[in-house]
């Protein structure tokens, strides 16, 4: 052992003996720090696209702020967008525990929505606990099935799940389109094919003293509880060992096989569910509007909270609030709709080339030493 | 005028339906056919097409000539392609996350510049017609080529050759098959994958400006419907060999082309489960052309998407 120290060069003898910061305050504050600067850095990158086609960035933030975030009532529209994006975004979070990339959890949500409407429909006249129960069941069964499937494939054939899953929210669009026009078609939706209109007390309703629904809370406790499995139970422990190095977790003797399956059905399940909440608490059938994009936008979100469930909340709300605050940028601006599309695509590469900093940022700071363990 | 073909109308149509229909796909899976030879792989092309599509449109618009569009189309794709290929060049950062990225990106920015295009009509590229012996209209209209889809085809040829028999070819492959050997040898890795993922990204802006300059010849938000990313898992399905590219294409472009075709003879019913066609095909020949336990036969070693 001995003998092995003196080989190594002086400097990283010294970084050894007085290190600055420990390795796991320094991955912390790394953690923090660098998204956060991703983010500075993809705004400001964004103001100089909003100056290039000629508007005023400071005009851009304010009313970003104004309209996501600055009054009450702007928070509470913030929230009520928010309220899928968590449970989206978790359908990426979930399978990158494990090294994989799903991008397809838009599928899972309109098949969530569909599962809700049909329930709901062949339920009608039930106790209203019994409906919403049953609803949200079908919904977190069949985006569970859905995404599980493409963990399946990965597992049992080596097929590619980001590729598979994005084809799977083809082929769910493709699905829900075709009932909602044929099969489940409420006769009396003339102009928007929908599903029947749900029976009244098998609506989610607002969280009292709130004009947010209670999709909002669910999300959050989502969020949670999927971190609270992460960081503090040993199937979490495993899945963080699998992600890592998946053929020493299994030489270990872990069930990669079972854990890629159990985390790509919860990833469904939760994008699944996201469809419910918005059948049941938004749409109130289930029609084209579920594809909105929550799937894909729950993709940035996951990402920019680098895949920890609990980032997820602040991320989404921040990514809620600009979406809330789209419509009225559009409107004082004169902007394209597309303008918050331009902001989430720099936002997104921004944050993946800050990855390029991990282990490097502290140091270049001068807050840790140069090839400090 | 049409003569009635009863049943024949829809072998017909998928016919038609598969030359006009394949091009995009044959485009973008040539060049992103290169670009993963070169050891990267970017799922951005879908929005490389998309924001193609607007420049193309623009393009002819402005000059009023649609191989201009063309042109700064495929210009604009090597911009999305020198991008993505320099940030992945970056240590730590995932190609097959900036290519989402860059999909969102492309497409906003496509947007948000398109909004102004939806309305006037621009030049549109011509077609050449191989149909004038038959009397028959409908083999005469499917038998309308884009020279595109003919360039499309020599592309793939020229692009074989390439690989089998010269020196550039050689260097991509061995830098997609082990970074370490093209090292020893000599061979600059990075240029070599940032010019692979360019050339895919001209290709797949090329392969935009033909959806909105001749099929369907339009400009809209809905002009693209992932053929950039199923033609990215078409190269799998093709194992990284351009001529076996431009049968996939064929076959993609005809099952593309089968729910519009049995729409045209009064089959209404299950459309958007004909619509989803695609999409089925593509899943069904990744499982069967994947496998559990080995790499992909002929896949580039580098590859992150097979490793």
């Amino acid at each position: 052992m001995s003998e092995m120290q003196s080989t190594l060069p002086t400097s990283t003898i010294e970084a050894r003996r007085r290190p600055f910061l420990g390795e796991v305050a320094r991955r912390r504050l790394e953690a923090i720090l660098i998204p956060l600067l991703a983010l500075i850095i993809g705004l400001g990158l964004f103001g100089v696209f909003i100056a290039l086609v000629g508007k005023s960035p400071e005009a851009f933030y304010y009313l970003v702020y104004r309209g996501g975030f600055g009054t009450w009532f702007s928070l509470q529209n913030t929230m009520t967008r928010t309220a899928p994006l968590l449970l989206t975004a978790l359908c990426v979070a979930l399978p990158a525990q494990l090294g994989l990339i799903v991008i397809g959890g838009e599928g899972a949500f309109v098949l969530g929505g569909l599962a809700a409407a049909a329930t709901g429909t062949w339920l009608a006249g039930a106790p209203g606990v019994v409906g919403i129960a049953a609803m949200a069941l079908a919904g977190m069964a069949l985006g569970g099935l859905w995404i599980g499937a493409v963990g399946a494939l990965r597992h049992y054939r080596g097929v590619n799940e980001t590729i598979s899953s994005l084809l799977m929210a083809y082929i769910a669009i493709a699905l829900m389109q075709h009932f909602v026009e044929g099969p489940l078609r409420d006769p009396a939706s003339l102009n928007k094919p929908s599903t029947p209109p749900l029976p009244g007390n098998f609506r989610i309703g607002d969280i009292p003293g709130m004009d947010v629904h209670w999709g909002f809370a669910v999300g959050v406790v989502a969020c949670l509880v999927a971190g609270f499995v992460m960081s503090r139970t040993t199937f979490g422990f495993a899945a963080r060992i699998a992600g890592g190095n998946a053929r020493a977790a299994a030489v270990q003797g872990l069930p990669v096989g079972r854990l890629i399956l159990a985390f790509t059905a919860a990833a469904g399940a939760a994008a699944g569910l996201a469809g419910v909440i918005d059948v049941a608490a938004v749409q109130g059938s289930a029609n084209a509007s579920l594809i909105a994009g929550y799937g894909y936008t729950g993709i940035l979100i996951a990402f920019l909270a680098r895949q920890n469930p609990l980032a997820i909340i602040p991320m989404a709300l921040l990514i809620g609030g600009i979406e809330a605050a789209g419509g009225l940028v559009q409107r004082r601006m004169d902007l394209p709709d597309a303008t918050v599309l331009v902001l989430q695509g720099i936002l997104f590469v921004a944050i993946l080339v800050s990855e390029t900093l991990s282990g490097r940022l502290l140091p270049a700071l001068g807050l840790t030493r140069k090839g400090a363990p | 005028m049409t003569t009635d073909l009863g049943i024949w109308a829809v072998p017909l149509a998928v016919l038609g339906g598969a030359l006009r229909v394949s091009t995009p796909f044959l485009f973008v899976s040539l060049g992103e056919c290169v670009t993963e030879k070169s050891g990267r792989i970017n799922l951005g092309l879908e929005g490389t097409l998309v924001f193609g599509a607007m420049a193309g449109y623009g393009g002819s618009l402005l000059t009023g000539s649609p191989w201009l569009g063309v042109l700064i189309a495929g210009l604009a794709g090597v911009l999305f392609g020198l991008m993505h290929g320099a940030v992945c060049s970056l240590p730590r950062v995932n190609d097959i996350a900036v290519g989402i990225a860059m999909m969102l990106l492309g497409t906003g920015v496509a947007f948000f510049f398109g909004k102004p295009l939806i309305q006037p009509a621009a030049p549109m590229l011509p077609a050449i017609s191989f149909g004038g012996w038959s009397d028959v209209p409908q083999l005469r209209a499917a038998l309308e080529v884009s020279p595109l889809f003919l360039i499309g085809i020599l592309v793939a040829v020229l692009l074989a050759f390439m690989f089998k028999r010269t020196r550039l070819g050689l260097i991509i492959r061995m830098v997609g098959d082990s970074a370490d050997a093209a090292r020893a040898m000599g061979y600059p890795i990075l240029p070599v994958r940032i010019g692979a993922t360019a050339f895919g990204g001209f290709m797949a802006g090329v392969a935009g400006a033909y959806l909105s300059l001749y099929y369907p010849g339009s400009w809209n938000e809905h002009i693209s419907s992932g053929q950039g990313l199923i033609a990215v898992a078409l190269v799998i399905f093709a194992r990284w060999n351009p001529i076996a590219c431009f049968g996939a294409a064929l076959l993609f472009g005809g099952a593309g082309a089968l729910g519009p075709a049995l729409q045209s003879v009064g089959v209404t019913s299950g459309y958007y489960l004909f619509y989803a066609a695609p999409y089925i095909l593509t899943l069904v020949i990744l499982f069967f052309t994947s496998s559990r336990n080995r790499a992909l036969d002929g896949a580039p070693r580098e590859l992150s998407i097979t490793k």
